[in-house]
């Protein structure tokens, strides 16, 4: 037995069952992937608040979420817009994997979410209160909506989950961290998680305490603002959303009946603390990149297609795009980031990605980077860019980087359900 | 003097705490069934509290409806503290 509670030599197969979606390209799935395939944009100027004088005017923001249709009438204002995101899209995962919790063993299902600002907005809405009219005035929600396990806890409490739930804070890397840790729990005695992750941290108070990365992008043109890997690259556009995700081992699965849209194949996580300087960016991420395949018993060449972090900043594409030519070799394999359609969502981005690779993965289409014009010098890397490749890919490689140093690799594999194949 | 009446305790839960699809909050045995029953717990009946105490000016100890039981048990309670505000 290690430290993890992992029998030596014992991994079961993780797959995923149900996907569920609130992102700035659409509310489910199907229409998130219609938005991917079509390169349509989710990125404007911000209607959340008046963002004239602030330094970033432009985001993703979801469009057209009502959380009064769309989330329990109790927890609209209990809770945060972020665990709003979560517990729609949780309640979408789980039809879409036609999972009854109430038909299953409480302590054998999970929930392990991704949160990175908390309830952010909640939050300063009482922050406020406290401010302009006294500490009588600050609700009692405020002790329970704002902090990073909000979300896994009434997704818990929702839906009966009362086996290990947890919470992962690892900025825009926790969506891979988060389902790197379901696996472990699918190898711990636990049948079904709930996993992913979600932020909307559209506000001032959390727009504000993004700015001192200095790595957000102050340009005023949606289509100019966010251009990862592009000689135009200037930082990155914030965005509000995510997805939750079914994951369950692959005998549940077969025993429920359903199909997968693929599998967790492999999981790797590093640190690097050093942010200044491209070298030991890549350094890192290319290690996580071999033991993640080492993870899945595989070698790069299958690899189909690689989602990439897509950070935006010039240095941080580069070490990047190095990290990737020196696994894959040059040109090696093909790159995208379908995240320029909705900005980077933090907790949610990675979680987003994965969800996109698995879509990818069933309808058998590697989905393009929309918005591009001329690639970054330096980057040798096989960007797909105008259009959707149809190569039928049946691996895909998600990476994920969090400020301050959070690097990780998730390798999913094709699953037997192709619905969404043209 | 304000009045505190049951309209005004679903209006104050509404507002603080929200109701869920499938409780009704306009229901004839709205005032004794128990504040679990309609989905409450301790936090909403704090929210509730600290509602009540804002917009009716009186001070509600803390603890002193930590363990009540239906909005019944709240009116009499509130209808209380106002006769004791206005002597």
């Amino acid at each position: 037995m290690s430290a993890s509670g992992i029998r030596p030599g014992r991994r079961g197969r993780s797959v995923v069952t149900g996907i569920g979606v609130v992102a700035p390209t659409g509310i489910g799935a199907a229409r998130h992937w219609e938005s991917v395939l079509a390169g349509k944009s989710g990125i404007g100027r911000i209607t959340r608040f008046d963002p004239t004088g602030y330094p970033v005017r432009v985001a993703g923001e979801v469009p057209g979420f009502r959380a009064g249709e769309q989330v329990p009438g109790r927890l609209v204002p209990q809770t945060d817009r972020f665990t709003h995101f979560a517990l729609a899209a949780a309640e979408d995962a789980l039809t879409d994997a036609a999972a009854d919790p109430a038909t299953l063993p409480e302590y054998e299902m999970a929930v392990v979410t991704a949160s990175s600002s908390g309830g952010t907005e909640f939050g300063q809405h009482e922050m406020e209160n406290l401010y302009q009219q006294g500490s009588s005035w600050v609700g009692a929600y405020q002790s329970i909506a704002w902090f990073y396990a909000a979300t896994t806890g009434q997704v818990s409490i929702r839906h009966g989950m009362r086996g290990p739930c947890g919470v992962i804070c690892g900025e825009q890397a926790g969506g891979l961290d988060a389902l790197g840790q379901s696996r472990r729990l699918l190898d711990t005695g636990s049948r079904l998680v709930l996993s992913g992750g979600t932020d909307a941290s559209l506000c001032p108070y959390g727009v504000v305490a993004q700015l001192s990365t200095g790595h957000l992008s102050a340009e005023d043109d949606p289509a100019r603002a966010y251009l990862p890997f592009d000689a135009a690259a200037s930082g990155f556009v914030p965005g509000e959303g995510g997805a939750i995700l079914v994951v369950e081992n692959a005998e549940s699965a077969r025993a429920r009946g359903v199909p997968s849209y693929g599998e967790l194949l492999g999981y790797a996580a590093g640190f690097d603390p050093t942010t200044d300087g491209t070298a030991a960016r890549h350094t890192v991420l290319v290690s996580v990149i071999r033991r993640t395949l080492a993870d899945a018993g595989l070698t790069p060449d299958a690899v189909d297609m690689v989602f990439a972090d897509a950070s935006g900043v010039p240095a941080e594409d580069l070490a990047e795009a190095r990290a990737i030519a020196e696994v894959f070799g040059p040109g090696g394999v093909p790159v995208t980031a379908p995240k320029t359609l909705t900005g980077r969502l933090y907790a949610g981005g990675a979680a987003l990605d994965v969800a996109t690779a698995l879509l990818a993965l069933s309808a058998g289409v590697i989905p393009h980077t929309a918005g591009l014009g001329r690639p970054a010098p330096g980057c040798e890397i096989d960007l797909v860019l105008d259009r959707p490749r149809q190569t039928d890919p049946r691996t895909a490689l998600v990476l994920a980087r969090g400020h301050g140093g959070f690097t990780s690799a998730l390798l999913v594999g094709a699953g037997d359900r192709d619905a969404l194949k043209r | 003097m304000a009045e505190f009446t049951l309209d005004d305790l679903r209006r104050i839960l509404r507002a603080g705490a929200g109701v869920d699809e499938q409780t009704d909050l306009d229901g004839e045995h709205f005032a004794d069934t128990a504040f679990a029953d309609l989905g409450y717990d301790s936090l909403a009946l704090l929210e509730l509290v600290n509602r009540v105490e804002r917009e009716y000016g009186i001070g509600i100890p803390d603890g002193d409806l930590a363990h009540t039981q239906s909005p019944r048990e709240v009116l009499a309670y509130v209808h209380a503290k106002l006769r004791e505000a206005r002597v």
